[in-house]
């Protein structure tokens, strides 16, 4: 019996999402149980081993093109339908309670936060030009943002970070999966060769914009 | 000024707006000519005054950079000033084209948040019944014979043998079986499973011991109730036969007619 195959029958009937953790002692409470040689095989099983099935396993539904994916939100494995099939299931168990969208400026604000935390409001006002007061409010109301400590400058004004239940809102694994995380985090911006004003001529269609300078 | 503030929808800010007019030039922001850009930006400024907006005091501050970086191309570029003691000062055109690059890449970051908040929205994550089976008792192992009964129940009238030799029984026998098979699932519907001895301990004579201990085999028979033990010689426990999943029931043995063998059905 395979380990993946396995978590998979486990997740399946779990009434919960369950992390890793879980998993690990739950395949301990099996293998106690039973008294079948299977689940003693597996009583040992690491938290990086249930990790890494898990991955697999989800690849491979992903491959198979199901109506349905195992995903990972805010470190705890579960099944759930993909978007694409919401009409049925709404007509099935009815829509989703969950509070009103976020507005442009509180998604932006909240991108900032997600992939330069832990900042200060006035490193956030920095990036999006203009005052955050009213739309951090909202955030912090909302449970996806919170004080994470203070920065070590003059002041010591409070840092912020995003929580558990952002991951959970946005049904993100971990920060790790944030879209283009690595990019975002820290972006080198190159400062082109040319910067173009009243008279100077555009550069030729064909240079690519961004060149760094040698 | 906090108490009524018309709130631009497109613009949150001064960035926003630049990036709109860049867009809507169709070039990249590299590429940007920014004294045009600042032509622009300063048209869209009067037209929010017009409309009698709220502009936001971050717009006059880029309207002023604006301004600082067109009138500075107006000098030949021998001639632009340098600030003392910086002779690599930043060239605030870059510093500009730098700020709304970043701006830019976390427009686009909130962007995919929205994707991601709206799939979440319509991600139904698989929610199964709790099964109605309750869990199974893994700590009944080996199954109880009728001698482990009879011996038990040895045990609970030892204490009235031994208090026989200076008390005196008063009492009539006021104790019936069927009585005593009310009780007994009375008090399983309370508490299970019960522990063997706790089946008697509100007795109070032999013969209350006896009757009940009749009960609870007319009960066994009856299937109503099992017996079941955690390990060999181990303390007996009582329990409703529906508790167990029925594929179980074999674990607690019937004591009448009684097995030869303790059944386990694994």
């Amino acid at each position: 019996m395979e380990l993946k195959s396995i978590l998979e029958a486990i997740l399946f009937s779990a009434q919960h999402p369950l992390t890793a953790k879980d998993l690990r002692e739950l395949m301990a409470s099996a293998a106690e149980k039973s008294e079948e040689p299977a689940p003693k095989e597996f009583r040992k099983v690491s938290t990086d081993q249930i990790t890494e099935s898990l991955e697999q396993l989800a690849r491979e539904n992903e491959q198979l093109g199901r109506s349905y994916h195992l995903m990972c939100v805010a470190g705890a494995w579960q099944f759930a339908s993909r978007p694409d099939y919401a009409p049925w299931i709404k007509a099935l168990v009815g829509h989703k309670v969950r509070p009103p969208r976020l507005s442009q400026p509180a998604l932006e604000t909240l991108a900032i936060i997600a992939y330069r935390q832990p900042l200060t409001r006035a490193e956030i006002e920095q990036i999006r030009g203009v005052a955050v007061d009213g739309v951090m409010q909202t955030l912090l109301e909302r449970g996806l943002v919170e004080q994470t400590g203070r920065a070590e400058v003059p002041g010591r004004p409070n840092t912020y970070g995003t929580t558990q239940y952002f991951l959970e809102y946005f049904g993100l694994g971990s920060l790790e999966d944030l879209p283009a995380a690595d990019e975002l985090r820290r972006i080198p911006i190159q400062k082109p060769e040319i910067l173009l004003t009243a008279d100077q001529e555009a550069p030729a269609e064909t240079e690519p914009a961004p060149q760094p300078p040698a | 000024m906090t108490d009524y503030k018309v709130k631009f929808e497109v613009f949150e800010g001064p960035l926003d707006l630049l990036l709109y007019l860049i867009k809507k030039e169709e070039v990249d922001i590299y590429e940007v000519n920014l004294t045009q850009l600042a032509t622009q930006f300063l048209e869209h400024i009067e037209v929010m005054r017009m409309l009698d907006l709220e502009i936001a005091g971050e717009f006059l501050v880029m309207a002023a950079t604006l301004m600082y970086i067109k009138s500075r191309e107006l000098l030949p570029r021998d001639q632009q000033v340098q600030p003392e003691g910086e002779d690599n000062e930043e060239d605030p055109r870059w510093e500009l084209i730098r700020q709304l690059v970043e701006y830019k890449k976390f427009k686009d970051a909130a962007a995919r948040l929205q994707q991601l908040e709206i799939a979440q929205e319509n991600t139904f994550p698989r929610v199964p019944g709790k099964p109605e089976f309750p869990e199974e008792p893994s700590t009944a192992k080996p199954g109880v014979s009728l001698f482990d009964l009879v011996s038990a129940v040895g045990n609970i009238l030892k204490r009235f043998t031994e208090k026989a030799e200076d008390e005196r029984e008063i009492f009539q026998d006021r104790w019936t079986v069927s009585e005593k098979i009310e009780s007994i699932v009375k008090l399983l519907a309370e508490k299970a499973p019960l522990k063997f001895s706790e089946l008697f301990s509100e007795a109070s004579s032999r013969t209350e011991v006896v009757v009940t201990f009749l009960a609870l085999l007319e009960l066994i028979r009856l299937k109503q109730i099992v017996a079941l033990q955690q390990e060999e010689f181990g303390e007996i426990e009582i329990a409703k036969a529906t508790e167990l999943a029925r594929g179980e029931a074999g674990r607690g043995v019937p004591a009448e007619p009684p097995p030869p063998e303790p059944i386990t059905t694994n």
